[in-house]
């Protein structure tokens, strides 16, 4: 069909050996070979750039594979920043004194310190990351909830990612409201100025950019919840994962 | 090549290309390029700062990826996309001299001899195929996450990303080469090139 003109010619060179097809099916084998392999090699190499990370000032193995470090997730296009004069946390719903907080606010709560892994559902782990920030339960309790509620949901100021915890998983001593990650300040990337920390979850339990505590009756999905992932999402037992927990 | 004779083509051009494998190239690149920038924005932090939107990345990347092979499995219907397979596929003695060249860095024209594509573009196209089904292979398991066991998934995982930078390199490789030879894309591009340079370039060819 795509012909276009008539090539009446023997091909000019001799035949030859079939080495192109030979090269294709060798690289498929080699695909699954390291398939195969990788949890080998990925031990290998897990361990062989954490080292060469420490000692890179450049960076750039943060970016190869397994190179350590976060990754930026973000499921909107742009998100607004927020700083100590713009940023407020608002807590409603089912409590008896629903208000807000400035950022002067929660820093001049007690603040709770945190060493973790941190284990994200797409495979890449950070460990021993320090958290820092106010308990939930803590602003739950001056909130005072109320009979009846069994969860919390939480919004974001990117105005799109949500997430919930029942009421019990909420009052855990390490969860977090998080206002400093790697004892410096939570900075944009990072989900600043206030990100929410649930250390025996995996990562996208903690949404970035938490602008609302809202506790509710029941646990409504969160944004990759309505997309698939595990609403208890405890590391190394759930979303089909066997990683070794981080609490 | 009677047909030639009623063209006014001029004397010193070649056809090189059909349209059917042209037209292969030019979707395989542009979906392959689909791949390459919205893997970039996946996986480069500061990139995946500058778009987020992850969830609509991660279709377009999927999707692209899907259909990667097509192309090339529609141009089979083609009688002389077919014939340019088969040249790529074969390899003569004069292919073994060229990869010996190559691998002494002798530019020397006499001693890269070449038929309608130099060992060095055979080698290519064959490992960018299986490579190219290999990240299908990979990134349908990573897709469908409930069609295998968690480990297999991981692992996938760590070959698509590997694998991924590896041809991050090597289609930096092809594309470079692309740019220092100008006749060459033009023979991608329009079909046809220069006596001049298919004789210098490939000498063994008869067009």
């Amino acid at each position: 069909m795509f012909d276009e003109w008539v090539n009446d010619e023997q091909p000019e060179e001799p035949r030859g050996k079939p080495i192109g097809r030979r090269v294709l099916l060798g690289t498929l084998g080699l695909g699954a070979l390291g398939v195969v392999t990788a949890p080998t090699l990925q031990r290998g190499l897990e361990s062989f750039l954490a080292g060469a990370s420490d000692k890179d000032p450049t960076g750039l193995t943060g970016l190869l594979p397994n190179g350590g470090g976060f990754r930026y997730y973000s499921v909107t296009s742009s998100v607004p920043r927020k700083n100590a004069t713009t940023y407020r946390l608002t807590v409603d719903g089912m409590v008896d004194r629903p208000g807000s907080y400035t950022l002067a606010d929660l820093r001049a709560l007690p603040q709770t310190r945190m060493v973790r892994d941190v284990q994200c559902v797409t495979g890449w782990r950070v460990p021993g990351t320090p958290f820092e920030g106010v308990r939930l339960s803590r602003l739950l309790d001056a909130a005072g909830v109320r009979e009846g509620a069994g969860a919390v949901r939480f919004t974001c100021f990117d105005g799109a990612y949500s997430e919930s915890l029942t009421l019990d998983q909420a009052r855990r001593s390490d969860v977090l409201v998080a206002l400093r990650m790697q004892d410096k300040d939570l900075g944009h990337a990072h989900g600043g100025p206030v990100r929410l920390y649930v250390a025996p979850m995996y990562f996208y339990k903690s949404a970035k950019w938490l602008s609302g505590i809202t506790v509710t009756k029941d646990v409504k999905p969160g944004y990759w919840e309505e997309r698939g992932y595990d609403v208890d999402a405890w590391v190394g037992r759930s979303n089909g994962r066997d990683d070794a927990p981080t609490t | 090549m009677h047909l030639r004779l009623d063209a006014p083509a001029r004397s010193t051009e070649v056809r090189r290309f059909g349209q059917a494998t042209r037209w292969v190239h030019r979707t395989t690149a542009g979906l392959m390029g689909v791949c390459v920038v919205t893997a970039a924005f996946l996986y480069i932090p500061q990139f995946a700062e500058l778009v987020g939107r992850r969830e609509l990345v991660v279709r377009i990347h999927e999707w692209a990826g899907l259909a990667l092979p097509v192309p090339v499995l529609a141009g089979l219907a083609s009688r002389l996309f077919r014939a340019d397979l088969g040249f790529l596929n074969r390899f003569g003695p004069h292919d073994r001299v060229w990869l010996r060249a190559a691998v002494r860095r002798d530019k020397r024209r006499s001693s890269r001899p070449a038929g309608k594509f130099n060992a060095g573009q055979k080698i290519y196209a064959a490992w960018i195929a299986g490579a190219t089904l290999v990240m299908l292979g990979t990134g349908l398991i990573m897709w469908f996450t409930h069609l295998t066991p968690l480990q297999w998934r991981t692992s996938a995982t760590f070959v698509h990303d590997w694998l991924a930078l590896t041809i991050g390199i090597v289609l930096a490789g092809h594309i470079g080469m692309a740019l220092g030879d100008p006749e060459a894309r033009r023979g991608m591009r329009t079909g046809t090139v220069s006596q001049d340079w298919a004789e210098r370039e490939h000498k063994l060819w008869r067009p």
